[in-house]
């Protein structure tokens, strides 16, 4: 095990190296180095938290997911979920593609409504409503739970009116320059915008076009933001800056974030939710939750083997 | 083929190679002689009606109505013509543009799939009905029992522009990129919402060029107004309710006139027509050009 505090100077550097995923000459000699990796950075998280405290003690239940499952056009995507997603942390859901990551993101803030094939069993309550249930209106739903998406989307507007939609949409019309001034300082964009306001957003660069989003997102604010592999688009210098911005948010917020590179969900996470594809016995390859724990847990002391195959990079 | 056969390079042509060559040459030619023929038959027209129009034209030509005097000569000019050509199809545009508009947006946004092909198909069939059939179906319906009026005209017009606006707009829409409609709608938009307020905006560009392409299309049909506005006006009107001249109507009118100076006057409408079409075609191949590349900016 590394000591932590060499971890400290050289996380930083072998950061860079595995977001720009150079090819080593044996995979496993960089498998070893990753999950080294993973592990000190978690192991600084379960510092910081406290030695031994569990992230999740004493915190409000914001989503009880139960028994849930996704299916498109009769096949099944992700089958019987059931997890707590608890008030200020930030939870990442890790794992392969194709393990219905994704879609069960999507399923928190109803945004699978627009496919017109998926239908779901089972239930996720948010602070105890059933958020699929008959009389929910999913305009409401997603204006308290937002979504930044993989790729950049800012509007082909100007900066200011990008993120004024959604002010002006749930009618937070008053101050309306304050609300639009504080949502770019909190995602750390201000400084940079604040002089060309009215500039189209469409000049700005990747990473900053994702703050923006980002800052669309919590201008609104809401109570939750999800988030569908936002840096994965972008270079690492902007990756690192999203990954502090989530880290900052997460004492307003309660965020959740899909990943697929696992130091990242090591850095960022309090808890980590591994999902991974089983196959049926019709041969159907569904997604499942393997393993729901803090982080620090999942990388260090995995409780799965199908978890620390993942973690160890044997497989994924 | 004997190796002794041929005494040089052991890649020169046989026969059956240089006659290969030949047919390939062939059927350049050809192909180059019917593009050329395009082109050709484009020149001439415009040459024709360039060399007959424009000895007439004049500012005193674009600006007068035309009088005829006791020999049957006529002079002046073609203003009230233009004036009609404009108001004609302005007031045709006004009504196609949100019909057409509105169309597309269902198509795109709204309609489950099926719908929408059959929504496509019927304004394929529209768009391939022939425009003296429209003319004849709005003579019944709004001329008979009331007189020509311009109205009419534009109504008539109105129904060849709707199809072209509501297919290409559609298209426009398509072009629109997905993940701006999710970020609306994750923002907590209602469908509606975000057609208005983000769609639509990116789509302007294109809205603006196909009824720009529409209206080049629409100026010069004859046929509907041949039967709902047919007039030899002698004076400058712009009372729609009641038949108004226009470009399309002077040239046809004009031409049949035993008088030369009226078959004159023909060919200059010819030219001011065919001038003003051709600048609404190339303004909105310019305008799609640029805004296709502003849709593609935000991909």
């Amino acid at each position: 095990m590394d000591e932590p505090k060499i971890a400290v100077s050289e996380s930083r550097e072998h950061a860079t190296d595995a977001n720009t995923a150079e090819p080593s000459e044996a995979q496993q000699q960089s498998n070893a180095a990753s999950l080294a990796l993973a592990r000190s950075q978690a192991k600084l998280a379960d510092m910081a938290l406290g030695h031994g405290q569990h992230p999740e003690e004493g915190r409000e239940t914001v989503f009880d997911i139960s028994e849930f499952s996704v299916a498109y056009g009769g096949k099944t995507a992700i089958r019987d979920v059931t997890m707590e997603i608890r008030k200020n942390l930030v939870t990442a859901f890790i794992g392969p593609s194709g393990c219905g990551k994704t879609t069960l993101l999507r399923s928190l803030n109803r945004m699978n409504d627009l496919i017109s094939t998926v239908s779901t069993t089972g239930t996720i309550h948010y602070h105890g409503n059933d958020l699929n249930a008959a009389g929910v209106d999913s305009v409401e739903v997603r204006r308290k739970i937002g979504m930044v998406f993989q790729r950049p989307n800012p509007f082909p507007k100007s900066i200011y009116d990008n993120v004024a939609f959604g002010l002006r949409l749930h009618g937070l019309k008053d101050d309306l320059d304050g609300r639009v001034e504080r949502a770019l300082t909190h995602s750390g964009l201000w400084d940079e915008v604040k002089d060309r306001l009215k500039t189209s957003a469409l000049a700005l660069s990747g990473g900053q076009q994702q703050r923006l989003c980002i800052a669309r997102a919590i201008a609104v604010e809401p109570d939750v933001v999800l988030m569908d592999e936002p840096a994965s688009a972008l270079d690492p210098i902007a990756t690192q800056r999203i990954e502090d911005l989530v880290q900052a948010l997460k004492s307003e917020y309660t965020i959740v974030i899909v990943t697929h590179n696992m130091q990242q969900a090591a850095r960022v996470a309090d808890m980590t939710a591994f999902y991974s594809v089983d196959v049926g016995t019709d041969g159907h390859r569904s997604g499942v939750l393997v393993e729901f724990d803090a982080t620090s847990n999942i990388f260090v002391r995995p409780s799965d083997e199908r978890t620390e195959a993942y973690v160890t990079g044997r497989f994924g | 083929m004997s190796a002794a056969a041929s005494s040089t390079s052991p890649f020169e042509a046989t026969p059956r190679a240089r006659r290969r060559k030949l047919v390939g040459r062939l059927m350049e030619a050809v192909c180059t002689l019917a593009a050329l023929l395009a082109v050709v038959v484009l020149a001439l027209v415009i040459y024709a009606v360039l060399r007959r129009g424009l000895p007439v034209l004049s500012w005193s030509f674009l600006t007068e109505v035309p009088t005829v005097d006791a020999f049957g000569n006529t002079s002046g000019g073609i203003a009230n013509s233009i004036v009609g050509t404009l108001i004609i199809t302005g007031i045709a545009t006004l009504i196609s543009v949100p019909i057409g508009v509105l169309i597309a947006i269902f198509n795109a946004e709204f309609a489950p799939a099926r719908v929408a092909n059959g929504i496509r198909l019927l304004l394929n069939v529209l768009a391939g009905v022939p425009t003296i059939v429209i003319g004849v179906f709005i003579f019944g319906l709004l001329v008979v029992g009331h007189g020509y009026s311009a109205y009419a005209a534009s109504v008539a017009l109105s129904i060849v522009m709707v199809p072209i606006i509501a297919r290409s707009v559609e298209e426009v829409l398509a072009t629109v990129p997905g993940h701006l409609r999710e970020g609306s709608l994750a923002l907590g938009a209602t469908r509606a919402k975000t057609v208005v307020s983000v769609i639509l905006p990116t789509a302007t560009g294109g809205i603006v060029t196909a009824t720009i392409l529409a209206v080049a299309r629409a100026a010069g049909e004859t046929a509907p107004i041949l039967f709902t506005s047919s007039i030899f006006a002698n004076a400058m009107s712009t009372d729609p309710s009641k038949a108004m001249a226009s470009l399309p109507m002077t040239i046809y009118l004009d031409s049949q006139q035993p008088s030369v100076t009226a078959q004159q006057q023909a060919w200059a409408a010819a030219l001011v027509l065919m001038a003003l079409v051709l600048l609404a075609s190339i303004a909105g191949r310019l305008l799609s050009l640029r805004s296709r590349r502003r849709i593609e900016q935000s991909r």
